[in-house]
């Protein structure tokens, strides 16, 4: 054979395969159903229905494997309290996987806090999860594409791709990134992607016994999370970091970013 | 244990999954990579802005730049929760992430230093190989014999037409040395910068600011060093203890000790010209960033200035800015440089930007994301765990020991201090 032919041939050969293997990627079920546009997932957490019972931390830890006592967490909630002076005294202890039981108030190495009564002027909880950004500022930073977003908006970290540099940890505004204890790799919330893309509900949103967390499809018009997020006054977090969070909150205090 | 509770101490409202995750290594890494930089830079003023004061220095920046290179890569992989897949950065690069720049400008640049390196020392690579196979030959000579054959890549050619031809390529790669060196940095600064949930960092100067106390931090280094060598180069050339000065066992160089003290007075003295002005704009640059933030004052510097002007004070306005900063300043500025005034401030000045690093690295994960909390970081000194080890003292005395035991070996087969009248 001649070199030209070789080459030639060499060239059609692999046109040809990159071809077909491409073909092979396009007709992938699960991508064309993730792929759908009239699918993106959206959260709404309503705080005023929201009692800290720390029940979604439990049960998110349990169903993500996340080891139950160590201090990191996918989710967590937040108590506020505001004093009558202006004042806000904060803590999540543990996440509040506990819950909130105690009127003492952890501040850290300052040691508990006891407020009193009187002094206050409102107090309440705020969950907090990944917001599934549409503009994921930790996909953004990955220096290795293992931190993605799925064509259905959720964002997810390969576990065998993760080199596990913490890039997308500093690079999240809402703190929701931790290195997993066991797997040392960057985890957070997914959503439950696997039990959500199986028409399931998020373990978090099952085991809350209020109705204070949901998980809807925003672009479908009759989802009840969806008719809330567009008819309803809810407030998202931390703004004018400009990622475009889809978890939506209803009744957001200024205090809380 | 999570990642970073071992080191992390948290006070008032912190977030439950926020700790110190970018630790001592994370402090080591631009410092690192800035004392490869600015090692290069200030070889660089010689090969091309033809600083002729430098000359001698200028040989000894180039190799000890490349005994830094691999150790910038260190702290990283040290770091890394997975090290074994740092290599994926280069695999899948992400191009979105300032990170996955590292391993091709990383590379760009080590190939680039190896070259220029390979051109400057061709000619000694040559008639070493010459004088070698003369020569009846010792183990380590044999070894040495080896080493040249296989870096001289075959091309033995040393007449004045090719040595011309290699003084081209020098001067072209310096060149083109220069604004690698800077991106090399500059991006190690905007790792920083970019991080737009990190009040602290989150400003476009940060890169410069990181270029500048780089180039600043690599003089000082050279100026250290080099006069830290000569010194042993004279104490072993008094006790004919020949391994120090591998030139001399070459043959290629006879030395004195008049020579050696006259020659590193000069170059400490014409370098910390160049450490001064460097060293000016630096400063210039910090303050600048810090008076901006304090002017405009938006909704972040209510925590800011909590971190700068209380937690952080002494580390920020004494320990760098005072004796880092000032102190070598004045130092250097005062009439009657001796060597060893000059090395004394070069420490200070390496401490002032270590620092700096330190202070922008830990202080930028000083307060919560909820800017209502604080966490204290507390360097593990005694390890209990492979963790401990890699992000305490040990793993940061490491990294320092190790770009001067390569510098040991790469002096033996590229005479750092190797001089004549056509050396480049």
């Amino acid at each position: 054979m001649k070199r030209r032919d070789f080459l030639k041939n060499t060239a059609v050969f692999i046109t040809g395969a990159s071809v077909s293997l491409s073909a092979l990627e396009l007709v992938d079920p699960k991508e064309v159903l993730a792929s759908r546009p009239d699918l993106r997932w959206g959260f709404l957490v309503d705080t005023y229905k929201c009692v800290g019972c720390g029940m979604c931390v439990k049960a998110c830890k349990l169903e993500n494997d996340i080891p139950y006592d160590a201090n990191v967490t996918r989710t967590w909630v937040e108590r506020y309290v505001i004093m009558k002076s202006g004042e806000v005294v904060k803590d999540s202890p543990k996440g509040a996987r506990d819950g909130f039981t105690s009127k003492l108030v952890d501040q850290g190495e300052s040691g508990p806090r006891l407020l009193r009564d009187k002094e206050i002027a409102q107090g309440f909880f705020v969950p907090k999860l990944c917001n599934h950004c549409t503009l994921p500022a930790c996909v953004q930073v990955c220096p290795v594409g293992a931190t993605y977003s799925t064509a259905d908006g959720v964002v997810l970290v390969d576990r065998k791709w993760c080199i596990g540099c913490g890039y997308c940890i500093m690079g999240c505004p809402y703190g929701v990134r931790f290195f997993h204890p066991v797997v040392h790799t960057a985890d957070k919330c997914t959503f439950c992607y696997h039990r959500i893309t199986k028409g399931g509900n998020t373990a978090c949103a099952q085991a809350c016994p209020f109705g204070a967390r949901r998980i809807g499809n925003l672009r479908d018009p009759n989802d009840p999370v969806a008719k809330e997020v567009l008819n309803g006054r809810v407030g998202i977090l931390r703004d004018e970091y400009g990622t475009k969070p889809n978890v939506y909150y209803i009744g957001l205090n200024k205090e809380v970013h | 244990m999570v990642h970073g509770e071992a080191w992390t101490i948290k006070d008032l409202f912190v977030l439950p999954n926020e700790y110190v995750y970018w630790s001592i290594q994370i402090v080591l890494y631009p410092y690192m990579t800035g004392l490869v930089a600015g090692a290069f830079v200030l070889s660089s003023l010689y090969h091309v802005f033809g600083v002729e004061k430098l000359k001698e220095i200028a040989r000894f920046a180039l190799v000890f730049s490349f005994a830094l290179l691999p150790v910038a890569m260190m702290p990283l992989m040290l770091h890394l929760q997975q090290p074994l897949r740092g290599i994926h950065v280069m695999m899948t690069p992400h191009f979105t992430s300032a990170i996955s720049a590292f391993g091709i400008v990383f590379l760009t640049y080590g190939c680039i230093v190896a070259s220029e390196i390979w051109f400057v020392y061709r000619k000694f690579i040559v008639e070493s190989i010459e004088r070698l196979e003369k020569k009846q030959r010792r183990g380590i000579e044999s070894l040495m014999l080896m080493i040249y054959k296989v870096i001289s890549l075959g091309a033995r050619d040393i007449s004045p037409e090719a040595l011309e031809a290699d003084h081209k390529a020098i001067k072209f790669l310096a060149g083109l040395g220069i604004p690698v060196a800077c991106f090399l940095h500059g991006y190690a600064g905007f790792i920083f910068g970019s991080v737009k949930a990190n009040a602290l960092w989150m400003t476009p100067l940060m890169p410069v600011i990181f270029i500048m106390s780089a180039v600043v931090s690599g003089i000082a280094l050279c100026i250290l060093c080099y006069a830290i060598f000569m010194w042993l180069r004279r104490w072993a050339l008094k006790r004919g203890k020949t391994f120090f000065i591998p030139e001399q066992v070459a043959g290629t160089m006879e030395i004195s000790d008049a020579q050696l003290r006259d020659v590193q007075t000069y170059e400490t003295r014409m370098t910390s010209k160049y450490l001064l002005i460097f060293m000016t704009l630096a400063i210039t640059l910090e303050l600048l960033d810090i008076i901006f933030r304090g002017y405009t004052a938006v909704k972040s510097w209510d925590i800011l200035r909590q971190v700068i002007y209380e937690h952080d004070f002494v580390k920020i306005f004494i320990l760098q800015y005072g004796i880092g900063n000032a102190l070598p300043f004045l130092m250097l500025l005062l009439p009657g440089l001796t060597t060893r005034r000059a090395c004394l401030a070069s420490i200070l000045v390496l401490f002032g930007v270590l620092m700096m690093r330190w202070n922008v690295v830990i202080g930028g994960q000083a307060f919560s994301l909820s800017f209502a909390g604080f966490m204290h970081y507390q360097l593990p000194i005694i390890p209990y765990s492979l963790e401990t080890f890699k992000e305490g003292l040990g793993g940061a005395l490491m990294v320092a020991v190790t770009p001067f035991v390569i510098f040991y070996f790469l002096n033996m087969i590229f005479p750092a201090f190797y001089s004549e009248e056509e050396a480049h």
